[in-house]
């Protein structure tokens, strides 16, 4: 096993190399330097100062020499100074909003891999039943759906019209005085919607796939054989075949990690969650260079460990992907 | 023969039609929308600001007092647009990016693969958003934006096709009779990998709608006074309490429009291999 991992651990290093440099490309196809953006804001900054601030960034030297040094830092975790007014390093932003997303995400697959998979597995247990073109239909809404809209659907539902759920950030204001079990249920009730939104496009994916793989492994010789032994139904479905047919589940997640980073852009927007996507947001609209970068890098670092997770999951449970 | 097996059994398919019709529907609305619409939808009225629907506004008005259904209508023209130069874009690098890698293989399919790794490794709407960052929201930069982000797909299906029939006869033959790389690559074998860039291609237009439209809902795509789907609904969240007519309509817009390409593309898949239809 470990060799396998190790094996892993090192292709990700050119792709981690890779990921910086088109990060360093996309900011720097930017009109205009960090200096120029900071200094046309203010009048008094001096000719003479403006050089020492492009001399500060380094700016007066050859791309090539600009990258090299960025990424010696960014391999330290430094990603320099938000351009914004409170001038808090970069990494420091983003480590303070991690968990908040991360968990947030975790969740939504969890609820993604506790509903699409019966859901798949059901449908393909009797296909062309009306079970399974009911959730033939609620796939094609979940690919459709944009998932803001849902957003702004279920606000109107269970926050404006039932009043039942709050819209709007993690915690209610007087968080800090509830018991713990107070703060549990506010946590879970302003969680609520986010993560529904957040998982509903995944659902509809992973439900097809599922029913897709079990399918699949229903046709094969080893599920004949299981039946003409005399094995119950239920032991044929459950034991052999949908221990197989989860096999591919675990690619599947692993392939879902950047669209849910993504994603987070847009429901933590509109929750007003305080995680990495409320502040990616905001640096795009402020132009926060730095913040921009390192959010992009961290996003993509982020993937990069998901798959590398679900690469290493894989070959825990099947012994074939080790070998080769 | 191959061409009226397709159509046959694309006719015969009832998901395919009705995708093909949505599309057409969609069309001629976008393209007859000076015409459809029953207001210009920049048109500003004070007097009647967020008026719930009525005879005289069917969806209702938004904050300026404009006609949401005029601008649902002329909003359907950016979709289109965004849609296909998008897609276009994309198709084309994914074209020539697995029909290099796929027909020069060695270290050039190396290289070109791990640029597709590579460019999947980016929360696609993380590095879209960066882009917009740094360049200017407007319709062309979204355009060119989700183009980049968005050939991977293509180029590992052509590759793939390319890798598989290399080897065959028909491209051997050709290249006995002196056909050029270029000939042999674009004449001979990308005809037969046309198939599966069709289907994703059609798919990838439902996904870049729903990216513009996110784009344009977040302020970071399609800039006001020009109307599409996404801005509209910027509109309906800060009026969510008053106004459920901005929210809802032109979100319904985007999911029908969406499906409708959806249905198209698996309506192609199905109609070129009908083994994939249970």
């Amino acid at each position: 096993m470990w060799p396998f991992i190790c094996k892993r651990l090192l292709m990700m290093v050119p792709m981690l190399v890779g990921i910086t440099l088109v990060s360093f490309v996309v900011i720097h196809l930017a009109p205009g330097t960090p200096v120029e953006l900071q200094t046309t804001m203010n009048p008094k900054a001096s000719l003479e100062a403006q050089k020492r601030l492009r001399e500060l960034y380094g700016l007066d030297k050859p791309l090539a020499v600009q990258y090299w040094e960025w990424l010696t830092r960014v391999a330290r975790l430094d990603f320099g100074f938000s351009f914004s007014p409170d001038r808090r390093p970069v990494w420091d932003k983003i480590k303070e909003r991690l968990g908040v997303t991360i968990s947030l995400n975790l969740l939504s697959m969890l609820i993604i891999l506790v509903v699409a998979i019966p859901l798949g597995v059901l449908s393909a247990c009797w296909p062309q039943s009306a079970f399974d073109r009911a959730v033939t239909v609620l796939v094609f809404f979940g690919f459709a759906m944009p998932t803001f809209w849902l957003a702004l659907l279920l606000i109107m539902f269970f926050g404006v019209y039932l009043e039942w759920l709050p819209v709007s950030g993690l915690t209610s204001l007087n968080f800090a005085h509830f018991t713990f079990w107070q703060k549990i249920q506010d946590l879970a009730a302003h969680v609520t919607l986010p993560v529904l939104v957040a998982a509903f496009g995944g659902l509809a994916g992973m439900s097809r796939y599922m029913r897709g793989s079990m399918l699949e492994n229903i046709r094969q010789d080893y599920i004949i054989t299981a039946r003409a032994k005399g094995l119950s139904e239920s032991t044929v479905i459950f034991k052999h075949a949908l221990r197989n047919a989860l096999l591919p589940v675990i690619t599947i997640l692993g392939l879902s990690v950047p669209g849910l980073i993504g994603g987070s852009v847009i429901f933590e927007s509109i929750f007003a969650i305080p995680g990495m996507g409320q502040l990616f947001f905001g640096a795009v609209m402020a132009r926060d260079y730095p913040l921009v970068m390192g959010e992009l890098v961290i996003g993509a670092v982020l993937t990069l460990m998901g798959n590398l997770l679900a690469d290493v999951s894989y070959a825990l449970v099947d012994p074939r992907i080790r070998a080769g | 023969m191959q061409k009226r097996q397709f159509w046959v059994r694309f006719r015969r398919n009832r998901l395919a039609m009705t995708g093909l019709v949505m599309v057409g529907i969609m069309f001629v609305i976008s393209l007859a929308a000076p015409w459809l619409a029953p207001y210009d939808p920049n048109q500003i009225e004070l007097k009647e600001v967020l008026l719930p629907p009525s005879a005289k506004h069917p969806l209702g008005t938004d904050p300026l007092g404009r006609d949401v259904l005029s601008r649902i209508i002329y909003g359907s023209q950016v979709s289109l647009k965004v849609g296909f130069v998008s897609v276009g874009l994309a198709t084309l690098i994914g074209l020539v990016v697995g029909a290099l890698a796929g027909f020069y293989g060695g270290w050039v399919d190396y290289l070109l693969m791990r640029l597709v790794d590579l460019m999947l490794c980016f929360p696609s709407f993380f590095l879209i958003l960066a882009v917009i960052a740094v360049l200017e929201p407007s319709i062309w930069n979204i355009m060119v934006v989700i183009g980049l982000t968005s050939w991977m797909g293509v180029a590992r299906l052509v590759r793939a096709e390319f890798l598989s029939l290399r080897e065959r006869e028909f491209v051997v033959a050709a290249r006995a009779l002196g056909a050029s790389d270029w000939r042999l690559m674009f004449v001979h074998l990308l005809p037969n990998a046309l198939a599966p860039v069709m289907v994703s291609a059609t798919l990838g237009v439902a996904g870049a709608i729903l990216t513009e439209s996110a784009l344009s809902f977040l302020g970071l795509g399609v800039q006001p006074p020009t109307p599409s789907w996404g801005n509209i609904l910027t509109a309906g969240k800060d009026n969510l309490e008053i106004a459920w007519w901005l929210s809802f309509f032109p979100g319904l817009a985007i999911l029908l429009t969406v499906m409708s390409y959806n249905f198209l593309g698996e309506g192609i898949r199905e109609a070129v291999d009908p083994r994939l239809k249970d």
